[in-house]
């Protein structure tokens, strides 16, 4: 990246006797940077093997828990069955997203314009957020009905409050001078909106889309358990009744591994669209 | 006020800022104010004009009042003989800001490039383009750096380059260099001199440092606070073009020494 480029630039001399210092210091960075990514991984290893000897040693049941390496055999095995599970769980995930924080941010705009919109529906954006959603998927369900509308609602609510709060923040958080200097060349409202202050909310935004890519997920799972014939929530409610644990392991695994691609594919947008924010984006 | 009593009011040499009985004041939770007090001032064409006295003496507020960006509580401002709302729409206002008040995400040239982007500027292009003003205030290379990947001083530069985008027959300056360190100070001082005489702009600049006031004005405004009024204004006899060993010649002392004896009974 090129904040590491301009940090290391400085550092060393370019003189002749300290170059070994310099090549000494970049091969310990090197050495820093490869140890933060590869401790976790072993952990992770190691975490695997102490589950499969555990479950070796103590003959522990499958259907009380399943050796990591029956999941995986079950993940190869199933495959077709977990991705064709998955996809209406993604897609339910995905639209809830896009139509939650949307509403979000439309309405954080119009709160910033109308202070007294915010004055009077903000207390009651709050009161509906400290619901649980197990509490209001059902009211859902029974409003919306069986289908997928349902389940995109409830992740659609799920991640509407996070960022109605950073958007309105960020759309705020313009500096005095800032909209001095937008006086001064006599820009439009209009103006004002586009080039200052949605621009300067963005990394307000991406913080609360980083948190919503998981919990839609988390939204349509929950949605699929009320009342569902397929998707990762409806496998998993099976998979729990008839005893096979295997397949609810494994049927967990693609669920956050999808939750994981999201929420990646949300960090990388941020880094695109933010290079400019090397302070905070990290 | 009507065109006719602006006219008794013009002097021979119409001054480019004329303020008449301006008054400013605030209702703040310990009572009202005053920020000004019945201001008369007028500043000549071209001229360089820093203010200079204690917090809470008006300074910005003068600024801002000039600019349209206050409006008085009372007095009349003209800029270029018409009303500061006029001036600075039709771009004749320059203001450079104590934080340079950059867009983050917009390069150096971009942020150059703002004020013919927004607020009708696209028809009153000046006569340098954005990156010769970039040139002119000597980060010609660096167009395309972030703000976050500039100094103090550079990102500085480049909001005076902004300031001069539409050619503004005014240029405000609060406290532009404030925050910077003395050995940048110093060099932006001298340069702005010469961005100064280049542009041919009629420059007001506040400032706290008694030694950039008397280094960069023609004139020194002294004011004095609470409520904030003209105590004197001071020429300044000193050559052009100035550079900084100036400062140690006796003329440049005495000056220093006498705005100093006027700062302690402000």
């Amino acid at each position: 990246m090129s904040a590491q480029t301009l940090e290391a630039a400085p550092a060393g001399p370019a003189i002749g006797e300290d170059d070994a210092a310099q090549r000494r210091f970049e091969a310990h960075r090197r050495y820093l940077a490869w140890r933060r990514k590869l401790l976790p991984f072993a952990a992770i290893v190691l975490l695997l093997v102490l589950w499969e000897a555990g479950v070796a040693i103590f003959h522990v049941r499958p259907f009380i828990a399943p050796a990591p390496s029956a999941v995986a055999a079950l993940l190869v095995k199933k495959i077709g069955l977990l991705l064709q599970n998955l996809a209406p769980t993604a897609i339910e995930a995905v639209s809830g997203f896009v139509l939650g924080n949307l509403a979000a941010i439309i309405i954080a705009t119009v709160f910033v314009y109308r202070r007294t919109v915010e004055e009077a529906f903000f207390p009651i954006a709050v009161m509906v957020h400290t619901i649980p959603v197990m509490a209001y998927a059902p009211i859902l369900v029974l409003l919306l009905g069986n289908g997928i509308e349902a389940k995109i609602a409830i992740a659609a609510m799920i991640c509407f409050f996070p960022t109605l709060v950073n958007m309105t923040r960020g759309l705020r958080s313009v500096t005095p001078q800032q909209m001095e200097l937008m006086r001064i060349l006599s820009a439009s409202p209009r103006e004002v909106f586009f080039t200052l202050r949605l621009k300067n909310a963005l990394p307000y935004l991406f913080s609360a889309l980083k948190i919503a890519a998981a919990t839609s997920v988390i939204g349509a799972i929950v949605g699929e358990w009320i009342g569902a014939t397929t998707g990762i929530g409806a496998l998993i409610i099976q998979a729990t009744y008839n005893f096979d644990s295997p397949l609810l392991y494994a049927t967990i695994v693609v669920g956050s591994a999808f939750s994981a691609l999201f929420f990646a594919v949300v960090s990388w947008a941020e880094r695109f669209f933010l290079k400019w924010n090397v302070g905070e984006a990290a | 006020m009507s065109l006719a009593a602006l006219k008794q009011d013009d002097t021979p040499a119409a001054p480019l800022v004329s303020l008449r009985g301006v008054s400013m004041r605030f209702a703040t939770e310990r009572g009202v104010v005053a920020a000004l007090e019945r201001i008369d001032l007028d500043v000549e064409e071209g001229g360089f004009l820093t203010l200079l006295g204690p917090s809470g003496c008006g300074k910005s507020t003068l600024l801002r009042v000039v600019s349209d960006l206050l409006e008085p509580s009372a007095g009349a401002v003209k800029v270029l003989g018409v009303a500061p709302s006029v001036a600075r729409a039709r771009r004749d206002i320059g203001f450079v800001f104590q934080d340079a008040a950059l867009l983050p995400w917009r390069t150096a040239l971009q942020n150059v490039e703002l004020p013919l982007q927004v607020g009708g500027g696209k028809g009153r292009p000046g006569r340098r383009t954005p990156s010769e003003l970039l040139q002119l205030v000597g980060l010609s290379g660096w167009e395309n750096a972030l703000p976050h990947e500039l100094s103090g001083g550079m990102r500085q530069r480049v909001a005076i380059a902004r300031a001069l985008v539409n050619d503004p027959k005014l240029l405000l300056m609060d406290e532009p260099f404030g925050a910077l360190d003395e050995i940048t100070r110093d060099r932006l001082n001298e340069e702005l001199l010469r961005v100064w005489e280049e542009t041919g702009a009629t420059v007001l600049f506040v400032t706290h440092s008694i030694y950039e006031a008397a280094f960069l004005g023609q004139k020194v405004l002294l004011l004095a606070a609470r409520p904030g009024r003209v105590r004197e204004i001071v020429p300044v006899p000193l050559p052009s073009p100035r550079r900084l060993a100036l400062r140690e010649t006796p003329a440049f002392v005495e000056l220093v020494a006498h705005l100093r004896r006027v700062l302690e009974t402000c």
